[in-house]
């Protein structure tokens, strides 16, 4: 492979509090800010809460999830009396990161994300690039991949030139645990250190790395009025990115029935995550695929 | 004596209860701790797991609103609204939500402290803290109650269940269950608010058939003899340190985080700082902490309670 010369990284932000009961993200920022971490190296550095009326109440939301509210259409639509409090913050956030697919944009967003589920230390991004994948093997983590093109891109860090989801689990809602805590503040110094390498012009070697890649997600069965009449059977709770084959029982209904999985080998992550029950979501499943990225150095401008 | 109440606390003598014979179970006193939801729900589509013989078990999710919602409380928190000067409150729709289900709760199932209220109520609550199962009484001198923990506990054996005793004059709390003449708790952890976990729910359902074994066994006449009961009482409350504004300035330590239970010696790391720095417990001897890091005690302003271990004798008892 080529060695490929990428435009520098000038600025990054830095976001938590997205989803307001997610609290690492809340206090990283928090604790950023009151340490005036505004620069590394060259690299300038911005933090942002971003749903401060969902972490004052402590919910993940107020009237709209506000990780959904960054496709195109919603973020060029009229505002009214009606428009929810999340479309309206998405449009204000989008104006001071974005604007979206625009020169101005911050060269890398990272959105800070907790889950209940097993996750332990991920990395979600929508599409494949250099950057990240760079910044991905220098980090302990599991790569996700989400494979949807910008416009319908629905999340925070579709705003960013470069942007990734942390996502760290498990952790229940409100809750803040100090060994959560303690890997993502790593996690995040581990990308400002590679990113001060990269803008000093170091060159970064080939390598391969591993994601897994949404395929498709799995609802709870449900009686004739929509109610969930199973639990995550205990031998796929807490068992996230291990491999799921068919006949392996995946729910157990209240009355003690065993439901088995049956289709393709796949990967299952997002098990049990909590505010995915009114999105109908049990699990997410994922294929493993190998992506190969270029050795690179920063383009002098 | 035909109150119910016990005639004796003396270990030489066998103390006499009115058979239970009207038994609650609650769930959604927090609409967001699912086990109890979940089994209450189920229960009152189809009883036939809870029904005993000469007993009267009413499945009743005690706050609808907020288990709709999937919320801890809409106004108020209702494990705290049974004070005597809520349930005597006047003002109907004026009041907050809770309010008002705690004077409707205690109509159906009291009067608190009354000869008509409900013999016994369990309440099913669900906590982030990694406590396992455990049981919560609000009085060191109700042998009925403290007969009932040992033989859950034995029953349960080897897995483990624990007795919390809240009876601190300060600290203690009007409960939902406090309506009953036999108040009894039930609190399994560790499951994340809104989440159902196959383990936690199994467990709360296994200690639940034991406890209605036990009613059963004790209506048919049974005589339980003396017995002593390992209890951790409830000693204070310990909050996060926070700063002039009220902010916390740090976390429970990793070494503290999931050991509900274990001992925390004077010394021991018990916070850590934003920018990683240790604080220590500075109490005088060790102690036993649980409700660790529960998600809803933040702005309770808790962040663990410390508890001493107790053992508590119990008098033999018998139907009267």
């Amino acid at each position: 492979m080529e060695r490929t010369s990428v435009p520098p990284i000038h600025n990054v932000a830095i976001c938590g509090g997205t989803h307001g009961n997610e609290l690492t993200g809340v206090y990283i920022v928090r604790e950023m800010q009151k340490q005036k971490m505004e620069k590394a190296g060259s690299v300038s550095v911005t933090t942002v809460e971003t749903n401060p009326r969902a972490v004052a109440a402590g919910r993940r939301y107020t009237e709209m999830d506000l990780n959904r509210c960054f496709t195109d259409v919603l973020l060029s639509s009229p505002i009214t009396e009606s428009t929810p409090y999340e479309v309206r913050r998405a449009q204000e956030l989008n104006a001071q990161l974005g604007p979206k697919g625009s020169a101005e944009a911050v060269d890398l967003l990272i959105d800070l994300h907790n889950t209940t589920s097993n996750m332990g230390l991920c990395l979600i991004f929508y599409s494949i690039d250099w950057i990240t994948l760079h910044i991905y093997n220098s980090v302990p983590v599991r790569a996700i991949q989400l494979d949807i093109p910008s416009s319908k891109a629905y999340s925070l860090e579709s705003v960013g030139k470069h942007g990734f989801a942390i996502e760290v689990g498990p952790q229940p809602n409100g809750v803040l645990r100090a060994d959560i805590f303690n890997v993502v503040k790593e996690a995040l110094d581990l990308t400002l250190q590679w990113l001060q390498k990269f803008s000093s012009g170091r060159n970064f070697e080939r390598g391969t790395v591993e994601a897994y890649t949404f395929v498709k997600s799995v609802d709870y069965p449900r009686d004739s009025a929509g109610k969930a009449t199973a639990v995550i059977h205990q031998n796929l709770q807490d068992n996230d990115f291990k491999l799921l084959r068919s006949g392996d029982p995946i729910f157990q209904t209240f009355s003690g029935d065993i439901l088995k999985y049956e289709g393709e080998d796949l990967y299952p992550f997002f098990v049990n995550e909590c505010a995915y029950y009114e999105k109908k979501i049990a699990f997410h499943l994922a294929q493993r695929k190998t992506y190969s990225f270029p050795p690179i150095s920063v383009k002098n401008d | 004596m035909s109150n119910g109440s016990s005639s004796n606390n003396n270990n030489n003598n066998t103390a006499r209860f009115d058979a239970a014979r009207r038994v609650a179970i609650f769930g959604g006193t927090h609409g967001n701790e699912m086990s109890g939801v979940t089994l209450v729900n189920l229960w009152m589509q189809n009883s036939a797991e809870i029904q005993r013989k000469g007993l009267e078990i009413k499945p009743f999710i005690t706050n609808p609103k907020a288990v709709e919602k999937c919320v801890r409380y809409v106004d108020t928190d209702l494990n705290r609204a049974f004070t005597q000067e809520n349930l005597s409150a006047t003002g109907g729709d004026e009041l907050p939500y809770e309010v008002q289900r705690a004077q409707e709760i205690n109509r159906m199932f009291g009067p608190k402290g009354s000869a008509e209220a409900y013999d016994v109520i369990f309440d099913l609550h669900n906590t982030t803290s990694n406590m396992g199962c455990t049981l919560i009484l609000e009085s060191s001198k109700d042998a009925f109650n403290l007969q009932m923990m040992n033989y859950i506990k034995k029953a349960f054996a080897p897995a483990s269940c624990l007795v919390l005793l809240n009876e601190h004059p300060l600290l203690k709390y009007s409960t939902s269950r406090s309506v009953a003449k036999h108040p009894v708790g039930m609190e399994v952890g560790p499951q994340p608010q809104g989440v159902l976990r196959s383990n936690i729910f199994e467990a709360m359902r296994v200690i639940l058939k034991h406890a209605l074994d036990f009613i059963s066994l004790f209506n048919e006449g049974m005589e339980f003899p003396p017995c002593t009961v390992e209890v951790f009482r409830v000693l204070e409350r310990m909050d996060y340190p926070r700063d002039a504004n009220g902010n916390i300035i740090a976390m429970v330590h990793p070494n503290l985080q999931d050991c509900d239970w274990e001992p925390l010696n004077p010394g021991d790391p018990m916070f850590q700082t934003f920018d990683g720095k240790t604080i220590h417990y500075q109490g005088s001897s060790t102690v036993y902490p649980t409700f660790i890091n529960e998600a809803a005690y933040y702005e309770k302003q808790q962040a663990f309670v410390t508890t001493r271990r107790e053992t508590l004798a119990a008098s033999a008892i018998r139907k009267a």
